[in-house]
């Protein structure tokens, strides 16, 4: 849609700029303070320059948890399209059944973060939760809070539990808008179920998935309460993901240069990913002609 | 013998799987934390509302949800109530900056909560609002707000904008238009904005929990203190956990075809 061109638009967007520049900007102004401050209490701050951003960038703390944090995105990721896009190709495509699958495919993405942490915690654990135990009827040596590789298991699988159905929603949103004569002309050409797939409805959900990568990518990349209720960061330091870490330092050590100059390097990557993505959204949406 | 379709069957393991975790929440709340602990039953053996009652006739913990529902309402009518002007603006005119105006407010919807959890909880101190619903309803803006104006901008970009210029011809001013003609042309998407401003708002967790200590603590930050010195109260944390998730299942149902919108941020 052409629009027209009409700066007095900006009063209608006020109100928006005012109550996200209390909630977003001035925080994010404190955070920038006091990366580049040193204090000894007392509110008595100190400039320390970059200091501690050169700690923070050669520290193996951080490291570790980007490591961790990048591994579980990748995984998250590689998991959770795949199956969301087949998932999505299997979903009845009308009438009651579909509803129903709706309805209770949503529901997990509806339980509060730390609920979800809570019942996998329950649901792994060997006494009393059903996969632990039913694990140790089978003889497999399962534990999550002792075992940093069923740490990982547990999360991961939590994750895809929960998020799958928002790649699948998505997807199904997108496949709902093919044309039905599409279908039949593939039909009339005998293409292949693949074929289907490649060049019907993959170029159709284009737009779509990339929403979902996007939503998933970034979610996963602070993601806090599930992993959090569920192992602590733990065992040892092994589940433990940028947000966790970045929390533990900031409140639980009160380390608040360190923890400043991390969050605004952490942001800055959020920022810079979500611009990439912006452009090809964008950029998208003209070529469709939107 | 009854065929089964592939498609069907793997709908149903995934529902299946969906569904266990969930079943078992809700078996463990009916249960006695004697026979949660000492047996292992599928069904409750012992069908208890003990866990129900307790949750339901002490404030400390029934408080916890109205807490949660008050600032999740706050929050919800401020976000849609700035949103509404400003997606309107977003569809229908371009003027100085928008794109990156609007590109702005997407990276707060995807910002880390633990980055903002600190400046939060020293901000909202130090103008004496912590432990206030208040607080929370506007730190929660934070990612409200910007998904707010991306569902509302997707749905408004879907009426015609003829339908506008017609009502200005025929004398309606701005406000007058937008409240009586525009606001009922777009009431699914008002709809499915607050349905998603509600549901993130009341999942969250870690700025409620910062920003609040006992005035207007969530329930779900109450719900982690269930570690008392007598050991955990597996029931009770069950119960309360499948009170948590009642909300957003029976309100799911009226925005079931919406609600890939939603989580597409208004790009479907």
């Amino acid at each position: 849609m052409d629009k027209t061109l009409n700066n007095k638009a900006w009063f209608l967007v006020l109100p928006v700029l005012v109550l996200v520049a209390f909630s977003a900007v001035i925080p994010l102004m404190t955070v920038v303070n006091y990366s580049v401050n040193d204090t000894f209490g007392n509110n008595e701050f100190f400039w320390a320059g970059l200091e501690w951003f050169e700690e923070m960038v050669t520290s193996d703390r951080l490291h570790g948890a980007l490591g961790r944090q990048v591994i579980f995105s990748a995984i998250i990721l590689a998991i959770e399209v795949p199956l969301g896009i087949y998932i999505a190709l299997n979903m009845p495509k009308s009438g009651f059944w579909a509803s129903f699958c709706l309805v209770l495919m949503a529901l997990p993405l509806l339980i509060p973060f730390n609920v979800v942490g809570t019942i996998w915690q329950i649901f792994g654990r060997v006494d009393i939760g059903l996969l632990g135990h039913t694990l140790a009827a089978f003889g497999i040596d399962y534990n999550y809070t002792n075992d940093p590789m069923d740490a990982w298991i547990t999360v991961i699988v939590m994750d895809v539990w929960h998020w799958t159905s928002l790649v699948s929603l998505l997807c199904y949103a997108g496949l709902q808008s093919i044309p039905q004569a599409y279908y039949q002309a593939a039909k009339i050409d005998q293409a292949t179920r693949w074929a289907v797939f490649r060049y019907i409805e993959l170029p159709k959900m284009q737009g779509v998935l990339l929403i979902a990568v996007l939503l998933r990518f970034m979610d996963s990349f602070m993601i806090y309460t599930e992993p959090f209720v569920v192992t602590g960061g733990g065992p040892g330091n092994s589940t433990t993901f940028l947000s966790i870490d970045l929390v533990k330092m900031a409140v639980g050590q009160f380390d608040l240069g360190p923890a400043a100059a991390f969050s605004i390097m952490y942001f800055l990557v959020i920022l810079l990913v979500s611009w990439v993505f912006y452009t090809v959204m964008t950029n998208l949406d003209k070529a469709e002609g939107k | 013998m009854m065929r089964v379709k592939p498609s069907a069957f793997v709908m149903g393991i995934y529902l299946l799987f969906l569904l266990v975790p969930i079943y078992w929440l809700v078996n463990m709340s009916f249960k006695t934390n004697a026979e949660i602990l000492g047996s292992f039953t599928l069904f409750p053996n012992d069908l208890t509302l003990r866990n129900y009652v307790i949750i339901l006739t002490d404030p400390s913990w029934y408080m916890g949800y109205v807490n949660s529902l008050i600032y999740v309402v706050m929050n919800t009518v401020i976000s849609i109530t700035v949103a509404l002007p400003a997606a309107y603006a977003f569809s229908r005119y371009s003027f100085m900056g928008d794109k990156h105006l609007f590109f702005w407010l997407l990276t707060n919807r995807m910002s880390p909560p633990a980055v903002f959890a600190l400046p939060f909880f020293q901000l909202y101190s130090s103008v004496g609002l912590f432990d206030t619903h208040i607080a929370v309803a506007l730190a929660h803006c934070l990612f409200n707000v910007p998904l707010a104006v991306w569902i509302l901008e997707g749905f408004m970009r879907g009426v015609p904008k003829e339908i506008d210029e017609t009502a200005y011809i025929d004398g309606y001013g701005f406000w007058r238009f937008f409240v009586k003609i525009f606001m009922p042309l777009i009431a699914s998407g008002i709809g499915v904005a607050a349905f998603f401003c509600f549901m993130f708002s009341w999942v969250e967790l870690l700025l409620s929990r910062t920003l609040t200590s006992v005035n207007a603590k969530p329930i779900a930050a109450t719900m982690t203190r269930t570690v008392s010195a007598s050991g955990m109260d597996w029931g009770v944390l069950a119960a309360a956990g499948v009170l948590t998730i009642i909300p957003g299942a029976l309100v799911i149902y009226f925005v079931r075809n919406y609600i890939a919108k939603g989580f597409a941020l208004g790009r479907v």
